[in-house]
């Protein structure tokens, strides 16, 4: 059995148990990354030397008897969107590939108060920006079942890391499915929480009313275990909830009975790849011999959430992306003739095209004349969005379908088409529009390529949807399968 | 609605950024499309709909008024791309 078999929590008794020092379980992590990272691009910035500092200072602490965290020696990697002080955060964008954090994010903090190890920074898309992982500036990223495919996006360096056996767990960041879309494409565990259940400090803002950072995990008992680290209620935060936190593990007791499954015809319809509809057809039925009951419902505004996010979130990132002036950090054109001069080569030498795209969008509608009919009329229909959910809720525990309409696409073949690419996202967007909780979990390959289910939870029921997930997980071995490299 | 590669340029200025012919003509194009996908949310009636602004029912979180620890200037400056006498530093407003 390979260390990478094991959960985080029999790493974690494995490192107590002093069977194996944190700095070979680091130093082994690292093999991997060099075997193999050369092929996944997982990898914008590794943090070998600070890993093995802490590596040998947290032995240290386990040889005193000294007391340990929660996550105690296990070896992470952090979207490179998660400020880390110290070690360079760029967004996976050329504006700030010098940019140096003076200090950590909430979830930084928290990772590193619970004895985790920060592995390096991971890619991703440009600011967050894109569904494919193509958008980075500095390289793609390939997904670790089929090197000539994307690994999905915006998170593809935090799902491709785990599946490749190049982290035990990641944080990513999920603004209309960037966790969950590529843990589908790569065959892992992603988990958006709810809207304000984790921290948003020292994530860099693309869209603030939806942007929530959570684990990437090679199974549900190990999502439970890093949600439980990172998620409360933050003062530097001032749109964190502040709600009772639970414990997650508790809730993972196999026992489903009983439980209502809705599953929105809207996600089980055109558009959807019929393989992947086959094999959320049969996790449904693993779930009914288990006790569950399942009925077709309707969220009927689905159709118009792309639309509703695309201008929503364009927007606030046009006003989010106003601070990157070239004044305080980040890179500076050279020889400007004026400040306004600076500005404007700064910006348009420092972004790339997807970014400008969305930047030149939600512009367009925020400005004088459109502000009604685009952004406005968004806002009011994603109050439908909402309700659809809310109505559903009414009568049932999840809602269940397919994390993405398709499995993992070829490298290039969207980045013409940006419409097509952004209905990639379709099955995502709107649980990010209600602010609910989802997580995608294997349930199958097709054609050799992973198949993502998504569960949907009620507001902050985080506990329902991990219970739903690992009863599924424990009477099947999907999330068990590696990619060959 | 139909967006022109004037209206692209006048929401370039908005947004600081200097486009290529090149890139006013794609955003042109790409924006077209997207704004015409965009129109389907008027086929709704949305009339008495509240706006959704946030999922959370927060307004107004205040903190108390209390100086606080700041960054110190080493830190403030340490990513500037200029700075001179502990400020940033850019180049003449006015000419």
């Amino acid at each position: 059995m390979s260390l990478l078999d094991n959960t985080l929590q029999e790493l974690h008794n494995k490192l107590n148990a002093k069977e194996l020092s944190v700095l070979e379980l680091v130093n082994q992590t690292f093999k991997m990354i060099s075997e193999r990272d050369g092929r996944v691009g997982a990898y914008l910035t590794l943090n070998e030397e600070g890993a093995r500092n802490a590596a040998r200072r947290l032995d240290d602490k386990l040889a005193a008897g000294e007391e340990r965290g929660l996550l105690f020696g296990l070896p992470a990697g952090i979207k490179d969107n998660i400020v880390t002080e110290g070690l360079r955060t760029t967004c996976a964008s050329q504006f700030l590939s010098n940019f140096n954090p003076v200090y950590d994010a909430t979830v930084t903090r928290k990772l590193r108060e619970a004895d985790a190890i920060t592995l390096g920074k991971l890619n991703m898309d440009e600011f967050a920006m894109g569904g494919s992982n193509e958008n980075s500036s500095f390289h793609p990223v390939h997904n670790p079942w089929d090197l000539d495919r994307v690994p999905g996006g915006s998170s593809g360096g935090s799902a491709a890391a785990v599946a490749a056996g190049e982290a035990y767990f990641t944080l990513g960041s999920d603004t209309g499915g960037s966790i969950r879309q590529p843990a589908s494409y790569c065959g892992v565990v992603g988990l958006k929480p709810t809207y304000g259940l984790v921290s948003r400090f020292g994530l860099v803002a693309f869209a603030s009313s939806l942007d929530q950072i959570g684990p990437v995990t090679k199974n549900v008992e190990d999502s439970a275990y890093v949600l439980q680290a990172i998620a409360g209620y933050d003062k530097m935060d001032s749109t964190s909830a502040d709600v009772q936190i639970p414990d997650y593990l508790s809730s993972l007791t196999g026992d489903i009975r009983g439980l209502r499954i809705a599953v929105p015809k809207e996600y089980m319809g055109e558009g959807i790849d019929a393989s992947v509809k086959e094999k959320v057809m049969s996790a449904l039925k693993v779930l009914e011999d288990l006790g569950a009951v399942w009925e077709e419902v309707s969220l009927p505004h689905t159709d118009y959430a792309v639309a509703t996010y695309y201008l929503l979130a364009s927007s606030e990132a046009s006003s989010n992306l106003a601070r990157f002036d070239g004044v305080r950090y980040g890179v500076r054109a050279e020889n400007p003739s004026n400040l306004l001069d600076l500005y404007h080569e700064s910006r348009s030498q420092g972004f790339g095209p997807e970014v400008k795209r969305r930047i030149m969008l939600g512009t367009y509608a925020l400005s004088s004349g459109y502000y009604d009919a685009y952004y406005l009329q968004a806002q009011k229909v994603r109050t439908l969005i909402k309700r659809d959910f809310d109505q559903v809720f009414e009568k049932y525990d999840v809602i269940i379908g397919p994390t993405a309409p398709t499995t993992a696409f070829k490298l290039g073949s969207q980045v013409d088409d940006p419409l097509t690419m952004y209905l990639n996202d379709i099955l995502t967007i709107p649980v990010s529009l209600a602010g609910v909780p989802a997580i995608s979990i294997p349930c199958g390959l097709a054609d050799g390529l992973p198949v993502g289910l998504q569960i949907i939870g009620k507001a902050f029921d985080e506990s329902a949807v991990l219970r739903v997930a690992h009863a599924y997980e424990q009477h099947t071995d999907h999330h068990k399968q590696r990619p060959t490299l | 609605m139909s967006i022109t590669t004037k209206d692209v340029q006048h929401v370039a200025k908005l947004a600081r950024l200097n486009l290529s012919e090149d890139e006013e003509q794609m955003f042109t194009e790409q924006l077209n499309a997207i704004l015409q996908y965009a129109d389907q949310l008027n086929e709704l009636d949305t009339e008495g709909i509240e706006p959704t602004t946030h999922v959370l029912h927060l307004s107004n979180v205040m903190r108390n008024d209390e100086q606080r620890e700041s960054l110190p200037i080493e830190k403030v400056l340490l990513n500037a791309p200029d700075e001179e006498d502990n400020q940033f530093k850019v180049p003449a407003v006015l000419e």
